[in-house]
């Protein structure tokens, strides 16, 4: 499908969610809604790095609270419409994300993971000790009542989450398919035989913390305006890392699909759980989904429909396949 | 005729061992050179400084007329240097087809040269996996393949990069007699069509028989560099394959 026909289906899929929120007649749809297409939003950034790169970023956190943190920094200044907020937000976290890539992509595996949790820990220490963001004490977010044409406001952040989650995938799926992508599929593979073969893994490596930072600084800059009260352990919280991390996992990380049906069913489950017995829960629900799909689908639940109905290799969802009867290549 | 390949008092260590020392090294446009030398004599070493997988700290690279120093992997691959992995290295999540897209996407595209339709790509990847006989697989993954076919990808994927000048770092080792007879075949042709190889082996049969000129190796310096039926009678070089 070209993505101009997919942004478009994406758009209306995303309106119909919309619908059928505003019909069920009940705010809290739309809250519970905005939540999981965070998750959508968080995990499809994660999986740019984790998934295509094979880089393991601990430090969702402290992106997503970058982005929430410059829009209380922007808020005190002078209060601007979210969509500002959203856009300053992703242009704070990417050039985070790029002096964080520089200084960590040498590291692999476990070190990198780990310069990212410290990145979390240096990143919440700098807000806590920031008075002008409210500092521990946390900052207050005023958010009017209504919003026209919307109503409420929670129909408002809603309808941003849900464009940013449709951009979010499109950006992924677009990279898939693109040269960009088989170079970062290189680099998880092997960065030796890609730097043979012509690939500048330092700089691709660049451009996806980058891209994956600034979406997940986007998904954060609404959050004070959701939260309506912004403190650094809510933030920097480690739901953000854990979850960013999992969904793409349950869902599957080679294909924009993995993270998009992780989030999905992961937030759902959460929100349900919520409700119905404790909010507490959510991370044990993780913890147990996790363990169960190491054993029983290692490759997340796009593995296991692909081995169960297509008996196809792993990377060909989504992709256009190479054609056995292509013409010659003329000499 | 200048030459393709310029090295000049090559110095590597690692730490307090000298693994290569003052290597001095000239290919021509076109030459097949053999290079051989025990194990640990620091062959793979000199291919990565080459390569650009390693910094040497002395001495210097050129290649076509300008100097590599400096130059990242990536770059050197662009400017016509191609090699392949002592131990393969193919790219696992990617089909055969794939693995050969990236060396066109990354090093050919980037030259300007042809247009890179995605159609014609497609096609040239299929060529490229019909020239070793492997067009059969090209929509497996790596995983599934022989050794020698793993061989063989290595092998065509540096192929793809369309070089001038390509390393052939033990492409035959573990083979039979007929594989390694099929790889010759095809570094023969490829340096039919102009491309300039240098070829690491321990299979002396082989070695003997691709080599115009052989370079050999040993504890780190260079003890020989001639025409290959003298070299391998040369005291020095007998003395360091056989002992005394």
């Amino acid at each position: 499908m070209r993505t101009d026909i997919f942004l478009i289906v994406s758009l209306l899929i995303g309106a119909c969610v919309y619908g059928l929120a505003a019909t069920l007649g009940n705010d809290y749809y739309f809250f519970a809604g905005y939540v999981v297409l965070q998750y959508v939003v968080l995990a499809t950034a994660w999986n740019i790095l984790g998934g295509y790169c094979g880089y393991v970023n601990f430090g969702s956190a402290a992106f997503f609270a970058l982005g929430a943190y410059s829009t209380v920094a922007l808020y005190r200044f002078h209060p601007m419409p979210i969509p500002v907020d959203v856009v300053l937000g992703g242009v704070a976290s990417g050039i985070v994300g790029l002096g964080t890539g520089y200084l960590t992509l040498r590291m692999r595996g476990a070190f990198f993971a780990i310069a990212t949790l410290a990145l979390a820990v240096v990143l919440e220490t700098l807000v806590v000790n920031w008075d002008y963001v409210g500092g521990s004490r946390g900052a207050y977010i005023v958010r009017p009542e209504t919003i026209a044409p919307f109503g409420s406001y929670i129909k408002y952040l809603f309808a941003i989450m849900l464009l940013l989650a449709i951009g979010s995938i499109t950006v992924a799926r677009l990279i898939e398919r693109s040269r960009l992508g088989y170079g970062f599929a290189t680099i998880r593979d092997d960065e030796l035989a890609a730097e043979a073969s012509g690939v500048p893994t330092l700089r691709l490596k660049l451009v996806a913390t980058t891209i994956s930072g600034a979406l997940m600084g986007m998904a954060g800059a609404p959050f004070p305006y959701y939260i309506g009260y912004l403190q650094p352990s809510s933030a920097f919280g480690l739901d953000y890392a854990v979850n960013s991390i999992a969904m793409p996992l349950i869902g599957g990380t080679t294909s924009w699909v993995g993270p998009l049906i992780g989030a999905v069913l992961l937030g759902s489950l959460q929100q349900i759980a919520t409700v119905t017995i404790s909010s507490a829960v959510n991370l044990l629900i993780v913890g147990f989904l996790l363990v169960g799909f190491v054993i029983v689908a290692p490759n997340g639940i796009i593995g296991l429909v692909q081995k169960y109905v297509q008996h196809r290799p792993l990377r060909q969802v989504g992709r256009r396949h190479i054609k056995a009867d292509a013409p010659e290549a003329t000499p | 005729m200048t030459a393709l390949l310029e090295v000049r008092n090559l110095g590597k260590r690692f730490g307090g061992f000298v693994a290569l020392e003052d290597i001095a090294l000239s290919v021509q446009p076109g030459e097949r050179v053999g290079l051989i030398g025990p194990n640990g004599s620091g062959k793979s070493t000199l291919v990565n400084c080459i390569c650009g997988t390693l910094r040497n700290e002395a001495g210097s690279v050129h290649f076509d007329g300008r100097p590599l120093d400096g130059s990242t992997a990536h770059q050197r691959t662009r400017r016509g240097v191609a090699r392949t992995f002592q131990l393969p290295r193919p790219f696992a999540s990617l089909t055969l087809a794939e693995n050969l897209r990236i060396p066109l996407l990354y090093t050919v595209a980037t030259r300007g040269g042809m247009p890179h339709t995605a159609s014609h790509i497609d096609a040239r990847c299929l060529t490229l996996l019909r020239e070793v006989g492997l067009d059969g697989k090209a929509h497996r993954l790596p995983g599934d393949l022989t050794q020698v076919e793993m061989r063989k990808l290595e092998l065509v994927r540096a192929m793809a990069a369309e070089p001038k000048l390509l390393i052939a770092d033990e492409s035959m080792a573990g083979l039979t007699h007929s594989e390694v007879e099929e790889i010759l075949i095809l570094l023969k042709r490829l340096n039919e069509q102009g491309v300039t190889v240098i070829l690491i082996e321990h299979i002396m049969r082989a070695v003997m028989s691709f080599s115009q000129r052989l370079v050999v190796l040993v504890s780190g310096r260079k003890i020989a560099d001639g025409e290959p039926n003298a070299v391998v009678r040369e005291p020095e070089v007998e003395r360091a394959y056989l002992g005394q």
